[in-house]
């Protein structure tokens, strides 16, 4: 295996941008992911992005996210039609063949320009699921309850992590619900999805993030102290929620014990989770082994999706908040989540270290 | 920002999307219609509904013969629920606030997602026994079963009533093999800094193209970056309305454009004079069988000009000399 590291991480988000394209949007995330990152563009020899035609409601939109990197002379590109932490894994594949040392990874979406509850349906059955149209909020609150009545947590449990998201996301700048509370204020609001509350909802952000990985001396050079990659893997279930346990997460478990979260006694500093409904962290940290009073893990220290999700960008920057912890010292060992599918279908699970 | 940059888009497939269904689905929705619940056996002898083609564990296929299936139900327990405020008109099947659930039918070892229809959050818990409420008009399709309905204590599942949407003589249509998807999706779009720029310049009756620092390249109608470097386009530049057919075809599909309503007409690429890239317009002035490569031709403006691309209605021969291939080669 080559070693690979992540070296520069760029996000931008806000609630609704009005005033921007998508082109618009990722230029200068792109821009500051490649300032980061110390390598000269024409030194990427990778290029791979992540997004989702529905939420711009048109075939082939993500081809204009091309315009945003430039193309000529000819670049090495591709997209993956999910979460740009795929476009991660395509590039980390790559770059495991010898024949590129480094790649750009961005993801990008304006998710309110429709109802991204509703798009999500999309991607359900369309024989027996889709001709009903749960949304996304409703199969959540479907696992959670599941969830709560299994495990003995509580409502107000969801409320602490809900709460936690938002103290936490107010030093994340590309946030878009920041601010003071707690878990009795947020209790006391009204379930609008019972058993979910909104603060268990994530909120929208329309924006991208962009990291840049490189292979071995690559990454030393341009980087004091890179997050290699030490794990990298990925374990899907069946789609069918009723085929399914809900109460917890068996591919996350089982790309855990792959990626080698589980094997050693080694800590995990932080852990970053792809968390876009409060309590799927809670299945989450169950299924990484981090959950519990006990537990050394900082969980999304950034406040995480819930705070902010930017479709298709989310989960990569898992890894710039995840990597970002590691070049700071403040982490040796960290992990990064990220989830595709309804009620956590699909998982990923990444350890990054720092030397 | 003004309303005028701001399109509503929606993503819907006139007249549904067909899809075949396949063998398995197709006992599933033909037993559907007919009032009943089929399972599908797995390969540990698991009952699985919705049938699956495949085993969820091992992947072999299952369903191959008749005997794989399995009738189940009609009631069962809610295995977990969340619950709908708000239905969406068109989209969810009941149209006062419901739950879905995740449904053990009797008889079944996994569970079916519906709606259930008991009032309020208080009408529905985990485990409470629930029974589907059939149409009589059925389809062959999953919402054959318009929701379930809680069971009192001792209470029996009402059977399917008579199908109400027999053939003229009184038969089925045979086996369901396929389906039509509804499917309906709504957007509010808004125009970004670069189309703006270029809406508001049709407005004024002029094309505005942008171009990077680092570039000569113009670029009409730009999405805001030079696509060949990725920089902003930051530089306006005004584009004249004349320029000439690179390439073209010639249309002879009805109602494909409002404002070619007859057939055949011209659809080209265009290079304006003083831009780099083209322009997509229609040619109209001339019979479609003088429209050629080179061709030079002028924007035929609207009488009302709004910050829309209708403001161009089409583009008209100008009679000048062809442009040479040279001119417009490296743009094919």
């Amino acid at each position: 295996m080559r070693e690979v590291a992540v070296v520069s991480f760029a996000a931008s988000g806000v609630a609704k941008e009005t005033e921007h394209n998508e082109v618009e949007i990722i230029v200068p995330v792109l821009r500051d992911a490649i300032a980061g990152s110390g390598l000269e563009k024409t030194e990427i020899d990778f290029v791979c992005s992540g997004s989702l035609d529905y939420l711009f409601g048109g075939p082939f939109a993500f081809v204009a996210g091309v315009d945003a990197v430039g193309a000529v002379p000819p670049i090495r590109e591709s997209h993956v039609e999910m979460d740009a932490a795929w476009a991660l894994y395509e590039a980390w594949c790559y770059i495991q063949t010898g024949d590129v040392d480094s790649a750009l990874i961005f993801g990008f979406s304006k998710g309110s320009l429709g109802d991204v509850y509703e798009i999500l349906t999309m991607q359900t059955d369309p024989y027996s699921l889709l001709p009903l149209w749960p949304s996304a909020i409703h199969m959540a609150g479907l696992q959670a309850r599941a969830y709560l009545e299994s495990s003995g947590r509580t409502e107000r449990d969801l409320c602490e992590v809900a709460a936690r998201s938002r103290v936490n996301a107010q030093q994340t700048q590309y946030a878009v619900r920041a601010g003071d509370t707690t878990a009795d204020a947020l209790l006391a609001q009204p379930k609008t999805a019972d058993p979910l509350r909104a603060s268990d909802v994530f909120a929208v952000a329309d924006g991208a993030a962009a990291v840049v990985i490189a292979a071995g001396d690559v990454a030393r050079r341009v980087c004091p102290r890179p997050a290699w990659i030490r794990g990298l893997e990925h374990r899907i279930e069946a789609h069918q929620l009723g085929l399914r346990d809900l109460t917890r997460s068996e591919s996350t478990e089982a790309a855990a014990t792959a990626a080698g979260v589980r094997a050693g006694e080694d800590k995990v500093d932080v852990a970053e989770l792809h968390v876009q409904f409060s309590h799927e962290e809670l299945i989450l940290a169950d299924a990484l082994g981090i959950a519990g009073p006990d537990s050394a893990t900082v969980v999304n220290p950034s406040g995480g999706p819930l705070a902010g999700n930017c479709l298709m960008a989310a989960g990569l920057e898992r890894f710039g908040e995840a990597a970002r912890r590691i070049w700071a010292g403040d982490a040796d060992r960290a992990v990064a989540h990220a989830t595709s599918g309804p009620c956590l279908q699909h998982n990923m699970v990444a350890v990054l270290e720092g030397d | 920002m003004s309303e005028a940059f701001v399109v509503d888009h929606v993503v819907e497939y006139p007249g549904g999307y067909t899809r075949s269904v396949g063998p398995v689905l197709g006992r599933f929705l033909t037993a559907l219609r007919d009032g009943r619940l089929l399972a599908v056996r797995g390969r540990d002898g698991r009952v699985i509904v919705p049938p699956q083609e495949y085993d969820p564990t091992t992947s072999e296929p299952i369903g191959d013969s008749v005997a794989d299936f399995v009738e189940v139900g009609p009631a069962g327990r809610v295995d977990t629920w969340s619950w709908v405020e708000a239905p969406k008109p068109g989209k969810h099947p009941l149209q006062r606030p419901f739950a879905f659930a995740l449904i053990r039918l009797d008889g079944a070892d996994t569970a079916l997602l519906h709606a259930v229809d008991c009032g309020t959050p208080d009408g529905i818990e985990m485990g409470v026994r629930v029974a589907p409420r059939w149409r009589a008009e059925r389809v062959g399709a999953i919402t054959d079963i318009e929701c379930f309905t809680v069971l009192a204590d001792g209470e029996q599942p009402v059977p399917a009533p008579p199908r109400t949407n027999l053939t003229d003589d009184g038969t089925d249509e045979g086996d369901v093999t396929g389906m039509i998807a509804s499917i309906r999706l709504e957007y509010r779009i808004p125009a970004g800094e670069a189309t703006r720029r270029y809406l508001n310049g049709l407005a004024r009756g002029k094309i505005i193209g942008g171009r990077a620092p680092s570039s000569q390249e113009v670029y009409a109608a730009s999405r805001g970056t030079d696509p060949k470097t990725g920089e902003p386009t930051s530089i306006e530049v005004e584009i004249a309305d004349t320029g000439c057919v690179t390439t073209f075809c010639i249309v002879n599909i009805p109602g494909l454009s409002e404002l070619a309503p007859e057939i055949p007409y011209v659809s080209a690429q265009i290079l304006l004079d003083g831009a780099d890239n083209m322009q997509f317009g229609l040619i109209r002035g001339c019979d479609v069988d003088e429209v050629h490569m080179g061709m030079r031709v002028r924007a035929k403006w609207a009488e009302e000009l709004k910050p829309d691309h209708r403001s161009i209605l089409w583009w008209e021969p100008t009679g000048e000399p062809d442009a040479p291939y040279e001119h417009y080669k490296d743009n094919l």
